[in-house]
């Protein structure tokens, strides 16, 4: 087939199309994802039992703010680099920012806690239950926003693969937030931030298989 | 080149509104880039023009089926080079060619035009619309290749109109697809 006969074929009747579209999809799949978390969290693992005391509202409402820290830029970047070309001019580094923070909170608590504490405030009884909850909880969210990013062609498959997992990392430790009864900063800095840097780095694995187009 | 840029800018937000002749123009542009940009990079490595001309109408419909990823409010061409230099990653991959044989580039590589239009690809789309289900491939025909409105395809095919872009758009999708399936390892 010649080129011209193509161009032809593709703009004989063109149909309009609504750019914005795209964007609203990846949208609908985080608070998608957040639904499916919270809905697990809620129905399969239970709310944390004390959830009616102001005591736990306090430590729950931290552990999700800083998630959520993470999960609106990481969004922001995700829809950046879902687009073809998004990768050029992104400056994704910048993620690490949130983390960074997280893990100064983290040491200034331990530094202020005496030695013997140490222990407990990182490894107390739910570490494990933690660090296979949140990537189990995150695999439909990272489904659903896979395939709303792939719809939007990204050309840097293992970089927006890492966002994928980062977000559906963010939005499964938000809805785990509200069963974790461990409180302490270091345990959230370790074990949320350990974890969602797991589902970053499947991501960023998986990305440039699942996100082919 | 600042010019171009805007020029084709324009063209493309007047063909997602639907604007046929400026995307028809559109196309025909890029397509000039795209071969200059693939007869580049493939004659370095030793390949024909065959391939070039494969690789730049596997990135037409690429620009096509894809073009509500592009942000109006962002400039064209970045977006262009990027699916074409994904392409030809994708394309080089599959003909178990190295990454290395790819340089690094920029969005102003896609500056050059070749306006040689005499090669033909290797793709037979007509064959292969030809094994698209008979609904599909009757009102691709009548709107694509006969240039009839949707709305007198719909009254030749005794169809609404909603469900002749339907069909069209399904088809279009399928056919892509096949193309891209077809696409034979050397």
């Amino acid at each position: 087939m010649r080129t011209d006969e193509l161009i032809e074929l593709l703009s004989t009747n063109v149909e309009p199309v609504d750019h914005r579209q795209t964007v609203r999809s990846i949208h609908i799949a985080i608070a998608a994802g957040v639904v499916v978390a919270l809905g697990v969290v809620f129905f399969a693992l239970g709310p944390r039992a004390d959830l009616t005391s102001a005591g736990a509202w306090i430590p729950a409402l931290f552990k999700i703010a800083a998630t959520a820290v993470l999960l609106v830029p990481a969004s922001i970047f995700l829809i950046r680099l879902a687009r073809p070309g998004g990768e050029y001019g992104t400056p994704t580094a910048l993620i690490a920012l949130p983390f960074i923070a997280i893990m100064v909170l983290a040491v200034i608590s331990l530094v202020s806690a005496p030695g013997s504490h140490w222990k407990g405030l990182i490894l107390s009884d739910d570490w494990l239950e933690c660090l296979i909850s949140i990537p189990l909880i995150a695999i439909v969210p990272f489904a659903v926003i896979t395939w709303a990013v792939r719809q939007m062609a990204p050309t840097d498959l293992a970089r927006a693969g890492a966002f994928v997992g980062l977000v559906a990392g963010c939005v499964s430790a938000i809805g785990y937030a509200f069963h974790c009864v461990d409180d302490s900063v270091p345990f959230f800095a370790v074990w949320f931030g350990g974890t969602i840097a797991l589902c970053t780095f499947a991501g960023w694995k998986l990305g440039p298989k699942l996100l082919r187009w | 080149m600042v010019a171009n840029e805007a020029e084709l800018r324009s063209l493309m937000r007047a063909g997602l509104q639907g604007d046929a002749a400026a995307y028809r123009v559109l196309l025909s542009r890029l397509s000039a880039n795209l071969r200059a940009y693939y007869k580049g990079r493939l004659a370095r490595i030793g390949r024909s023009a065959t391939e070039a001309e494969d690789l730049t109408q596997e990135a037409l419909m690429a620009i096509h089926t894809r073009r509500h990823t592009y942000d109006p409010s962002a400039p064209l061409l970045p977006w262009v080079h990027a699916i074409a230099r994904y392409k030809l990653i994708d394309h080089l991959r599959q003909t178990r060619a190295l990454m290395s044989d790819v340089p690094v580039e920029n969005a102003e590589d896609l500056l050059a035009q070749d306006d040689h239009t005499a090669t033909e690809s290797a793709y037979d789309v007509k064959g292969m619309l030809n094994q698209l289900p008979e609904k599909m491939r009757r009102t691709i025909q009548l709107t694509k290749l006969e240039g009839l409105s949707v709305a007198e395809a719909a009254s030749r095919c005794n169809m609404s109109e909603s469900d002749v872009k339907i069909s069209v758009h399904r088809g279009m999708k399928a056919l892509m697809a096949s193309v891209a399936r077809k696409r034979v390892p050397q």
